[in-house]
């Protein structure tokens, strides 16, 4: 059978199955079985891929290239990793009393069709549906937010709702718009939406309609990718909601809402003249990078902090696809997967460390390395990852995005520091005596996944090192398919 | 100046200047019943609207798209809210509105900026219905306006779906509709959307006794 | 040039507007006492009140300046011209040039400063009242009414009230959203501006509510007969004003007199509906406070706005 349908399939009907049979004992292992599942026909689907180049699927409603394939595999892996990460978490959130068994039904539930809109929404060829496929991964994970229905939570779900609502709404009228100017050259066929048409006529795409409709694009789409001013409703979703909810939210929804934007700028690169498109991230990203930076230092709510921390490389990230070219793209590819595998590593530490210590305000979380090392160890390295130290991935991204900033566009050279530096002080300064110093933690009745963190970690210490040359052709080549 | 505009095409300015109108009403309305029925009236106007330029072109899936609007918009989300209403008990509901005055200038300046936005594109735009995109993005902004002004929870609601409303008017105007495939997408998550909400208000009041979100303004960055 | 026949046939409709308007006034009086189940009073009740005031004497306070004796002539006179400029009977009267919609706008205001100086000369507390009402009122209609001149001046690319209500009786559009905002807009601010009942209500002496009768209470005799005069003349100009605007069909183009009786039947006729329908708003609706007054002019300026903007939108298109 086909890797692709197996991979949107599984999700899928394991979805639906987990609804029925969520409470049974054995669910959670179900979960983990259709993620890796999943993961395995991602895996597939990339070798294939890599192999025998783009395809199609579904007629022509599904391709995948060597740019969505890659955030395929991204997210097939994170998938996997947060539901084994997740199984031991909810047992003890059950334990706890803060979660009943039908919630932990919907939990498991949502979180697979949660997996299915993102992989539709990387796989799309058809720009519309790829607005569907996002709205439906909104609606998936309201539920998700709200899932300890506490006061905070619901609030943070609501406005999740009611802000990415609107953003999304703005996405459809630049949707429209985009579709609008195709069927003026592609005739009013349904395939005047599908991305590989666009990209064949997208120098004759009418300049006028295309600068208003990526404007709309890039303000839908940016605020799920939690970009500033419209990024309020992150840190309250990031907080409130189940820690392994805040881990695929942060590693990858907000990837998966940017690759939206990307493929979008590749079209609008076309229609218009040189840097429009970029400038306006280059814009978006800078001001997104200097507002989460500032932001971060007021922070008490560990979750809430690295909400924000997500917001900054959000922000770094827009920012280096906005200046755009192969070395900026590249970086900016490289740097979503450091991040993506690095803050789901810190949210899995950061879960168990809450969970040990029953709060998640920072000053009341201390000494995690006398009572579990593992994660002390693993909040710290990863800390230390994120922060961009080397030798980890994150620090080769982060500097291959400083280095072409330097060349290109010097002066926004001391913002990008003065952010960077003002994120360090205020994350590392935080994070220290969490993880030394006296304890208050507890014993908990299921031993948390630990694997998890340290696999990641592992990995993004490795791509800090050495990134495997197929790897690198690999971003080299989307990061080419970009402009 | 004003040359022969063909009558279907007035038709359908006149339904979409009473789209606008009706969303003004939605921005003043404090009675969340009569709002309720401003917006499936206003559904309903954009039924007839597009029907008027599905039977103009002869096009046959914008007749599938009025059909969609009328059992989508007309009967059952309204359905689903009147319903939502009277399980939640708040029938009787009134919302302080303040500064109603105030709302509507805003609501006129954010009229002209569409206007303005839309003019250039809709010229670029050979469909019948083209004149109403500018209203559509008005429709949008309007409910925009909506939903930072109102404080309870179902009302911003309705100003989400009245948005979805002006989206809808403007594919109709500009393109005669989105394809098939992705109208009935919207459709649906529109539905999900408003069915998850539904489940939502219960949670909400069970948790605050209350559906207005002033009580839900804790989370701050201190 | 001005013909003889010309001369003639304004005069006739200025004869006509000073006869109509107390008829006007008793039979929206007579609609709403039918409407309200009331027996009602005589269709001719407003000619018996307007003779009966003129035969009595005037009293005046002891302060009363000048102004406080001038100001009924100066509204009567203004109300008198308002009605000649406006187009009842025919577009193409030796006044029509001078038929520009913003003047008619100024000489209405002109009647509105001079009987709200007039209210507070006196110095009595409810005269002042009454005045600062007008104002508010007035303050408010006005930008709605500007704007409703606006959107009719966008369509036929002219202030003149001639050239408007000519261009709109040969329209090119069978629907005219605009058209329809503005209406509404106008039937608005036509209620406020004559006193009628959402904003004030010209049947009482209510203290708490009253806006025009406050002002005129100081007023006897003959100089409230003429103030009673203009307040009708007012109202049939306004309604002359909406018929001709909205519903254009009818009058004559020309200035022979026997276009302008040809066209008075159907002038009666819509007076006669318009005034029906005028007393029918006044049955539905109850009087509003006078702070949700500001709301109730609001919505007409912003549909007023709305008209226009559906206008520039919709409408100009090649």
């Amino acid at each position: 059978m086909d890797f692709f349908v197996l991979m949107l399939a599984i999700p899928l009907v394991s979805g639906a199955l987990l609804t029925v049979v969520g409470e049974r004992d054995w669910a959670p292992n179900l979960n983990i079985v259709a993620s890796l599942g999943t993961f395995l026909a991602a895996a597939g689907l990339t070798a294939e891929i890599v192999a025998s180049g783009p395809r199609f699927a579904f007629g022509e409603q599904f391709f995948i290239d060597s740019l969505n394939v890659f955030f395929v595999a991204l997210t097939a892996f994170v998938g996997l990793t947060t539901s084994i990460f997740s199984g031991p978490y909810m047992r003890n959130e059950q334990e706890h009393g803060r979660l009943t068994k039908p919630r932990l039904r919907l939990y498991k539930s949502m979180y697979q069709l949660f997996m299915f809109t993102m992989l539709a929404a990387l796989t799309t060829n058809n720009l519309g549906i790829l607005w569907v496929a996002m709205e439906a991964a909104t609606l998936t994970t309201v539920l998700l937010v709200s899932l300890y229905r506490t006061p905070a939570s619901l609030e943070a779900a609501w406005k999740y709702f009611i802000l990415c609502g609107v953003g999304i709404a703005q996405a459809l009228f630049g949707t429209i718009l985009l579709y609008f100017a195709a069927e003026r050259v592609l005739g009013a066929t349904g395939n005047a939406l599908l991305w590989t048409h666009l990209v064949d006529v997208k120098s004759q795409l009418e300049p006028t309609i295309m600068a208003l409709s990526f404007i709309f694009l890039l303000v839908g789409y940016g605020t799920k990718v939690g970009l500033a001013p419209l990024h309020n409703w992150l840190p309250d979703a990031h907080a409130e909601g189940p820690t392994p909810v805040s881990a695929v939210l942060s590693g990858l929804l907000l990837n998966v809402a940017l690759y939206a934007i990307l493929r979008c700028k590749v079209l609008a690169d076309g229609a218009l003249p040189a840097g429009f498109a970029g400038n306006l991230m280059i814009g978006f990203g800078l001001f997104t990078l200097l507002v989460a930076a500032f932001f971060l230092s007021r922070q008490k709510d560990v979750k809430r902090m690295f909400a924000y921390s997500s917001i900054e490389h959000m922000g770094l990230i827009t920012f280096a696809f906005g200046m755009g070219g192969p070395v900026a793209n590249f970086a900016g590819l490289l740097h979503m997967t450091m991040h993506s595998l690095t803050k789901s590593a810190i949210f899995f530490a950061v879960g168990h460390a809450t969970q040990k210590t029953g709060t998640q305000l920072m000053e009341n979380i201390r000494g995690l390395i006398r009572i579990n090392p593992l994660i002390g160890w693993g909040l710290m390295l990863g800390t230390l990852a994120i922060l961009g130290m080397p030798p980890f991935g994150v620090f080769a991204s982060e500097f291959m995005i400083l280095t072409h900033a330097m060349k290109h566009f010097p002066w926004a050279t001391p913002i990008l520091l003065l952010a960077l530096g003002v994120a360090f002080a205020s994350i590392f300064g935080k994070v220290q005596p969490m993880v030394f110093g006296e304890t208050t933690a507890k014993r908990l009745p299921h031993a948390p996944a630990i694997t998890p963190v340290f696999l990641h970690l592992a990995i993004v210490l490795m791509l800090g090192l050495y990134i495997p040359p197929y790897l690198t052709r690999w971003f080299h080549e989307a990061a080419r398919m970009l402009g | 100046m004003t040359t022969a505009i063909p009558f279907s095409a007035q038709l359908i300015n006149l339904f979409a200047a009473v789209i606008l109108l009706l969303a003004f009403a939605m921005l003043a309305q404090r009675r969340m019943l009569s709002l309720i029925n401003l917006f499936a009236l206003q559904g309903f106007c954009l039924f007839l609207a597009t029907l008027v330029a599905a039977v103009t072109t002869g096009q046959v899936h914008l007749y599938y798209s009025a059909g969609l609007t009328l059992a989508l918009k007309v009967l059952l989300l309204p359905w689903i809210l009147h319903r939502l209403v009277r399980k939640l008990n708040v029938r009787g509901e009134v919302e302080a509105l303040i500064k109603i005055p105030t709302t509507m200038l805003v609501g006129i300046v954010l009229v002209m900026i569409a206007f303005n936005v839309a003019l250039p594109i809709s010229e670029l735009s050979q469909t019948i219905t083209r004149g109403t995109l500018g209203i559509a993005l008005a429709v949008v902004m309007l409910a925009f306006l909506m939903m930072i002004t109102r404080q309870k929870a179902i009302s911003q609601v309705v100003g989400f779906l009245s948005m979805e409303n002006g989206l809808f008017l403007a594919a109709t105007s500009a393109t005669y509709g989105m394809p098939m495939v992705v109208e009935l997408g919207i459709a649906l998550d529109v539905l999900v959307g408003v069915i998850i909400l539904g489940v939502f208000f219960f949670q909400i009041r069970d948790q605050f006794d209350s559906l207005d979100i002033r009580h839900m303004e804790k989370l701050k960055d201190n | 040039m001005i013909s003889i026949a010309g001369l003639l046939g304004q005069t006739f409709a200025i004869l006509l507007a000073l006869v109509l308007a107390p008829l006007l006034s008793g039979w929206v009086g007579q609609c709403r006492a039918w409407f309200q189940s009331r027996t009602a009073p005589p269709l001719l009740l407003p000619y018996y009140m307007l003779q009966k005031l003129f035969k009595k004497d005037v009293v005046l306070a002891h302060n009363a300046s000048s102004l406080f004796r001038a100001a009924p002539f100066v509204i009567f006179g203004c109300m008198v011209l308002a009605c000649a400029i406006v187009p009842t009977l025919s577009t193409d009267l030796p006044f029509a040039p001078a038929a520009d919609a913003l003047a008619l706008v100024g000489v209405f205001g002109l009647a509105r400063v001079f009987i709200s100086l007039a209210g507070m000369d006196i110095g009595t507390s409810f005269g002042t009242l009454g005045g600062r009402r007008e104002m508010l009122v007035g303050f408010l209609a006005e930008p709605a009414l500007l704007m409703v001149i606006f959107t009719l001046a966008m369509i036929a690319q002219s202030t003149s009230l001639a050239t408007i209500v000519e261009t709109l009786a040969h329209r090119d559009l069978v629907i005219y959203p605009s058209l329809a905002f503005a209406g509404v807009a106008f039937t608005i601010v036509s209620l406020a501006e004559n006193a009628r009942v959402p904003v004030d209500n010209p049947a009482t002496h209510l203290e708490l509510t009253m806006i025009h009768e406050a002002m005129i209470l100081e007023y006897s005799g003959r100089h409230l007969a003429l103030i009673e005069w203009a307040a009708s003349l007012k109202l049939y100009a306004y309604s002359c004003l909406g018929l001709a605007l909205f519903f254009p069909w009818g009058i004559a183009g020309g200035d022979s007199f026997l276009a302008l009786l040809a066209a008075i039947p159907l002038l009666l006729l819509k007076l006669a509906i318009g005034g029906a329908i005028l007393a029918g708003i006044e049955t539905v609706n109850a009087k509003m406070r006078i702070f949700r007054a500001p709301e109730f002019l609001g919505i007409a300026f912003m549909l007023a706005v709305l008209g226009l903007l559906v206008r520039l939108l919709l409408e100009t298109r090649i």
